[in-house]
């Protein structure tokens, strides 16, 4: 099973690359690069170091947004789960902070916090956050009631049933959440870089834009793009690993 | 004060539920003899569950009284274990986790409380799904999951709401077995909700009949022992015919 589902893995990696190869090699646009060329840009910058340079200053951001996105994410997502008044009071800004152009508000956030570290780590959060909380709250509205029930009749107290049937029921579902919110994360960590000072791998994509180096700049949205996938493998496998019986668990 | 204590596990006292403009019981009253199995039959949407939600304390009665062993309830307790019709199984926990969970709730350590649920894993005839998924069982399996979880915590009240109604005629046939074996050899006071007069003729020491909404006993029918006599001919014993075709005439009158 694990060996064919890597093999389709390697299959449609193949035909993307392959179609990409394509594409570059018929002059769709003059400014797409083939596959092959920005692999040999991505791994010339990786002998001359450039390509990690770029990810210490993007991954500072990016992995401090992505965590506070998922712990205050979740957090926030279990208790308006839970809690009717804090559902009509919190569910509608994140509706919001979802559905608002970011762009947009980046102006507003380098006013208020200036052009450093916190804009960017806001920038990833606005990203990351809302699918976290939305989808938790869902998941957490979601427990069937007769397993809470059955933790009640078994003399669990609230915390138990919080955290023995709640928590593990909505998991799932917490999970996808995070998946998409990690996701996102990833292009907001990019989107910062682009939009509020150039640094790290967003440096080097408009670098590269401006000299017309476009293998270059190809070679850094790939890095980020495999860098995301292998991420997202990582989160997968944790899931497995702490919540066994739940993949098949619900059909039932 | 009174031997109603001694003789009565549980005793429900002039409870009135209603949900919303709904009223589900209205003046309800019953005794529950300790030792003895007591089924619930009425149809279907009459309050049966709700009164044993009410017994579990699970849910609050608008009015009236639960008695358990002579001391008024009104939230759950180690006193009484629920087997529920749809399982309430948690499907990311093994059987073993599922069985032991109401003694992992009591703060049993791990290697007490797992070797009581291998025991009543094996009573129910589970032994070797250990370590299986719930979605990886029948239908059956599940209640037998169900069924071994109230057991393991030893409470001297089971309720047990419509508990065969999820598995095949044969199976079903072998759990009334089972249970009258349970009755027999527990010394536990069982109340037992169903919708089936046969079953409940077959396995009870009394049959309370339910009235349609607003739901009020109608009827408490004990049905002679059955219990001595040779299990496959009980079902052709006409002393369970008739018992079985009185109550199914009392429900008719309501259900036509
Ligand atoms: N949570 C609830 N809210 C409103 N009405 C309910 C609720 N639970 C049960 N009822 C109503 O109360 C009546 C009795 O339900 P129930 O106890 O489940 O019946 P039974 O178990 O005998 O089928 C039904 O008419 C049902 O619609
Ligand atoms: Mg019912």
């Amino acid at each position: 099973m694990l060996s064919r589902s890597f093999f389709l893995k390697i299959l449609s990696g193949a035909l993307i690359f392959g179609a990409w190869e394509f594409a570059g090699r018929t002059g769709v646009n003059y400014a797409l690069p083939t596959f092959l060329e920005s692999m040999k840009a991505l791994i010339d910058m990786t002998i001359s170091g450039l390509i990690f340079k770029a990810y210490a200053d993007t991954l500072r951001p990016l992995v401090v947004g992505v965590l506070i996105s998922a712990f205050i994410g979740i957090g926030i997502g279990v208790w308006v789960g839970l809690s009717e008044k804090f559902d009509w009071l919190i569910s509608p800004i994140f509706i919001i902070m979802q559905a608002a152009p970011l762009a947009a508000l980046i102006p507003l956030l380098i006013m208020a916090y200036g052009i450093g570290l916190t804009s960017k780590v806001f920038v990833v959060c606005i990203m990351a956050m809302p699918v976290i909380v939305l989808n938790t709250s869902v998941a957490v509205k979601n427990t069937p009631s007769s397993v809470k029930e059955m933790a009640r009749s078994f003399l669990g107290s609230r915390k138990d049933v919080i955290l023995k049937i709640i928590i593990p029921s909505a998991s799932p579902v917490i999970f996808a959440g995070l998946r998409l919110g990690v996701s996102a994360g990833f292009i907001g960590a990019i989107l910062a870089e682009l939009k509020i000072t150039p640094t790290g791998v967003g440096d080097i994509i408009s670098y590269s834009r401006m000299t017309a180096d476009y293998p270059s700049m190809y070679a850094a949205i790939f890095s980020i793009i495999l860098l995301a996938v292998i991420f997202l493998n990582i989160l997968e496998k944790i899931e497995d690993v702490l919540f066994k019986g739940n993949n098949q668990g619900y059909i039932s | 004060m009174s031997n109603d204590q001694v003789e009565n596990a549980v005793t429900v006292k002039n409870v009135y539920k209603n949900y919303g403009d709904v009223e589900a019981l209205r003046d309800l009253s019953l005794e529950f003899p300790k030792g003895q199995l007591t089924s619930l039959l009425g149809p279907s949407g009459c309050g049966k569950t709700t009164l044993l939600k009410i017994i579990a304390g699970l849910l609050p009665a608008t009015q009236g009284e639960v008695l358990v062993n002579g001391q008024q309830v009104n939230k759950p307790g180690p006193d009484r274990a629920f087997v529920f019709q749809d399982f309430a199984l948690m499907p990311w926990a093994s059987v073993i986790r599922n069985v032991a969970f109401g003694l992992e709730l009591r703060g049993v350590n791990k290697s007490e409380r797992e070797s009581i649920a291998i025991k009543y894993i094996k009573d129910v005839g589970l032994t070797g799904f250990e370590h299986s998924y719930p979605h990886e069982l029948s239908g059956g399996m599940r209640q037998r999951v169900g069924l071994a979880r109230a057991l393991s915590v030893d409470s001297p009240v089971l309720l047990m709401d419509e508990p065969f109604s999820a598995v095949d005629e044969q199976t079903r046939r072998k759990f009334q077995e089972d249970l009258l074996n349970l009755v027999k050899n527990e010394n536990k006071t069982f109340i037992f909700v169903t919708h089936s007069i046969e079953e409940a003729v077959y396995v009870s020491d009394q049959v309370a009949l339910l009235l349609p909404r607003p739901s009020r006993v109608s009827e408490i029918i004990k049905p002679s022992s059955f219990k001595n006599k040779d299990i496959n001919s009980i079902r052709k014993d006409s002393e369970y015919l008739d018992t079985v075709e009185r109550i199914w005439k009392s429900l008719r009158s309501y259900v036509e």
